[in-house]
């Protein structure tokens, strides 16, 4: 992980250093030390005074889940999916449309912002306004998802192939144009997107419930926090089974039925008063100065106030807590993707190493963070840990497929030396692109699991919804808003730098 | 005797190059081999690998290099077999005085002196090659296996590299295109087509125009 100076070390009798490597390990040297930086800030505390124990009787109750003591199991997972339906759908009909005016610069702008606020803000916001309905939870999937459907799909449509458009004789009907020429060329893409973002989306409603909402999360946050393992497991294998079966039961015929079957169990009725999100927009969102007749100056207070006390401090966790991810999921990836990398091990390894990498990725890193609070106590230790199993798996497992298409020599060793000479070297590019695409992700999930009690923004965010101090709850979502798109700012940054290849499947 | 195939059967899966082959090589000698592209060169520089695997010095026709390490490491890659892990692993990130020296002393033969500490994908293609040619030299074994190792190169070039290459291996087997060079360094000449040995002879009793019917 050295900057490799070593060209010039020994005087002028060397050429100096001018590699593509060498620009990568530079850039994974840098990370690596803002990493360790943001580590030795951190709080790694184990609070807990006998995580083993409880380790113990978290693995009791998975090996004898109980699927029948949880009278609302069934009823939870439909909502779990009645809700990710309805989200996914609306999500993917606005993100359409979106995209038909991507080259408008404000579509663009509008989109970013609104997958920049994480579902289960949204969440908490909407709350507020429509309260534990099903409107709630559609609507939290739905506006986030929109922004990242009109991204993806607007992307699609740019790189496909404009020559059967132009080829077309000019004439005033564009949207003949569109159907005919352009869609055709993207819809297998659009289509296998779609059933990919259904799979986050059963994730995100099943989070949902963490702060209430009828979901699998509701149901199975309870079960974990009472000690009942055994029925939270059995939530959680059932969580499991519905996303490893996806592929079997997501048809594109019965689409419309799984559709009208999620709208006929839940409808999305507003049920809340009109007045209410008028007040809400209105006057719970202005800044208190202002709506208590305050001018600039009080503004300032305020604002200066919430900076010292929750916005600085909030920030400076969640970039902590992000960058300690990033470091340990970079290690977790370089570690974990030779068990299912056809240049190393066999078939038997290979087999066992998709097993686990399949169910750490399947496993939302919120999840794995609530798992890890309950054994290990509060600190960040359990949102690092958490975020790094969960987003190392995922890049473990690009990376992994990424090799499957490097032929190595006759001749070329074997061991830690093919993986260090041969596989390394070949595989860094897309590994470092891979995680730095990741990275924005791990931000916005570093500061959702302030919900869970770490002092990330997430953790003021909700204190403030609690305290109906909605004008704080913007604010603050804002900052979250900030941060994301710094960090995706220097992300791209460092990619264009670095001269890192688009990573495919992300 | 150091190679030896009798009636072999060669080919990929699904794909017989050669159904009935002989050929005995014998320690010290310099065999070129010469044919039409898909006769079964390369076919047959792998099967004579699988032989004396652990005396082979290799240079595969793509090169296989590692294109984003610097000519010093594709080189000394050579040296991976007969070096301990560790040490390995230590002049991947930090070279020693030792190796850079030694590898440094090979690279200037090469001509590559200027470019020790350049990566493969910023180097021209002839430059590619050399490395490719070099790694198999620095492999130090006594068997040179090589598949058109100068065929990007000049003719001047190509020849004095492969003269050298040559000269530093007990015994070489290398497939060529170039008829003339073929003659000029090496002492034994084999031709392949059809699925057989069309010519085997001594390279002094050869001309151009004998060599040229392999190829009609």
């Amino acid at each position: 992980m050295s900057p490799g100076e070593h060209g010039q070390a020994s005087g002028a009798r060397y050429p100096v250093i001018n590699t593509t490597a060498s620009r990568w390990r530079r850039a994974s040297f840098w990370l690596a030390v803002a990493g360790l930086i943001a580590l030795a800030f951190a709080d790694l505390e184990i609070a807990r005074s006998s995580p083993g124990s409880e380790l113990l009787r978290m693995g009791q109750g998975f090996l004898a889940p109980d699927f029948f003591s949880t009278d609302n199991l069934w009823r939870a997972l439909a909502n779990t999916l009645a809700f990710a339906w309805q989200g996914t759908a609306l999500a993917a009909l606005f993100g359409f449309l979106m995209a038909m005016v991507w080259h408008q610069r404000w579509v663009r702008s509008f989109a970013a912002s609104i997958r920049a606020v994480h579902e289960l803000f949204w969440g908490l916001l909407l709350l507020q306004v429509a309260g534990l309905s099903t409107v709630t939870g559609v609507l939290a999937i739905a506006i986030p998802y929109a922004g990242i459907f009109a991204k993806v799909f607007g992307e699609f449509l740019e790189e496909a192939d404009a020559a059967p458009a132009s080829a077309l004789p000019a004439s005033g009907q564009r949207l003949s144009v569109f159907f005919y020429a352009r869609l055709p060329l993207v819809w297998q893409a659009f289509k296998a997107y779609g059933g990919y973002r259904l799979e986050c989306a059963i994730r995100a409603s099943a989070i949902l419930g963490f702060i209430g909402l009828p979901t699998l999360g509701f149901h199975l946050e309870t079960a974990f926090r009472e000690g009942s393992y055994d029925q939270g497991a059995a939530l959680l294998y059932l969580f499991f089974a519905i996303i490893f079966t996806l592929r079997w039961w997501l048809r594109p015929a019965l689409i419309p039925v799984y559709l009208l079957a999620a709208i006929a169990w839940a409808p999305p009725l507003f049920t809340g008063r009109l007045d209410t999100l008028v007040r809400f927009v209105t006057v719970d969102l202005v800044p208190m100065p202002l709506r208590q007749g305050g001018g600039l100056t009080e503004l300032w207070q305020w604002f200066a106030m919430l900076w010292q006390q929750q916005l600085w401090p909030g920030l400076w966790q969640t970039l902590v807590l992000g960058l300690g991810a990033l470091l340990l999921t970079g290690l977790l990836s370089l570690l974990l993707f030779p068990l299912i990398s056809p240049l190393f091990g066999n078939r038997v390894s290979r087999t066992a190493g998709h097993g686990l990498l399949v169910v750490m990725r399947t496993t939302p890193e919120f999840f794995l963070a609530f798992f890890f609070l309950i054994l290990l106590g509060p600190s960040m230790l359990p949102g690092i840990l958490a975020l790094a199993l969960h987003t190392g798996a995922i890049v473990a497992h690009l990376t992994g497929r990424f090799s499957e298409s490097l032929t190595l020599r006759a001749d070329a060793p074997t061991g830690l030396k093919r993986y260090a000479w041969e596989v390394l070297p070949r595989v860094t590019p897309n590994l470092l692109a891979f995680l730095l695409y990741r990275w924005e992700v791990i931000m916005r999930e570093t500061a959702v699991l302030g919900i869970l009690g770490i002092h990330t923004l997430g953790f003021y965010i909700d204190s403030s919804v609690a305290e109906f101090r909605f004008d704080r709850t913007l604010l603050l979502i804002l900052a979250t808003v900030m941060l994301n798109l710094a960090v995706d700012a220097l992300s791209r940054g460092l990619r264009k730098r670095l001269r890192l290849k688009p990573g495919l499947g992300l | 005797m150091t190679f030896h195939l009798e009636n072999a059967r060669l080919g990929h899966p699904g794909q017989v190059v050669f159904a009935s082959l002989s050929l005995t090589i014998a320690d010290g000698e310099k065999v070129a081999l010469l044919g039409p592209s898909g006769a079964g060169k390369s076919t047959l520089l792998a099967a004579l690998r699988q032989q004396q695997e652990a005396s082979c010095a290799w240079c595969p026709q793509a090169g296989d290099l590692v294109p984003m390490l610097s000519v010093f490491h594709n080189l000394y890659m050579g040296a991976l077999p007969r070096n301990p892990t560790l040490t390995n692993l230590r002049n991947l990130i930090w070279p020693s005085a030792r190796e850079k020296s030694s590898v440094g002393e090979l690279a200037r033969e090469l001509g590559l002196q200027d470019k020790l500490f350049t990566s493969v994908d910023q180097l021209s293609g002839g430059q590619a090659q050399r490395v490719a040619l070099g790694r198999a030299l620095y492999t130090q074994r006594p068997i040179l296996l090589a598949d058109e190792p100068v065929s990007s190169l000049d003719e001047h070039q190509g020849l004095a590299l492969l003269r050298q290459a040559l000269g530093r291996h007990h015994t070489a087997v290398v497939a060529l295109h170039d008829r003339e060079l073929a003659l000029q360094c090496c002492d034994r000449i084999i031709g392949l087509g059809d699925g057989k040995i069309l010519l085997d002879a001594p390279a002094s009793t050869l001309s151009l125009g004998d060599l040229d019917t392999l190829y009609q």
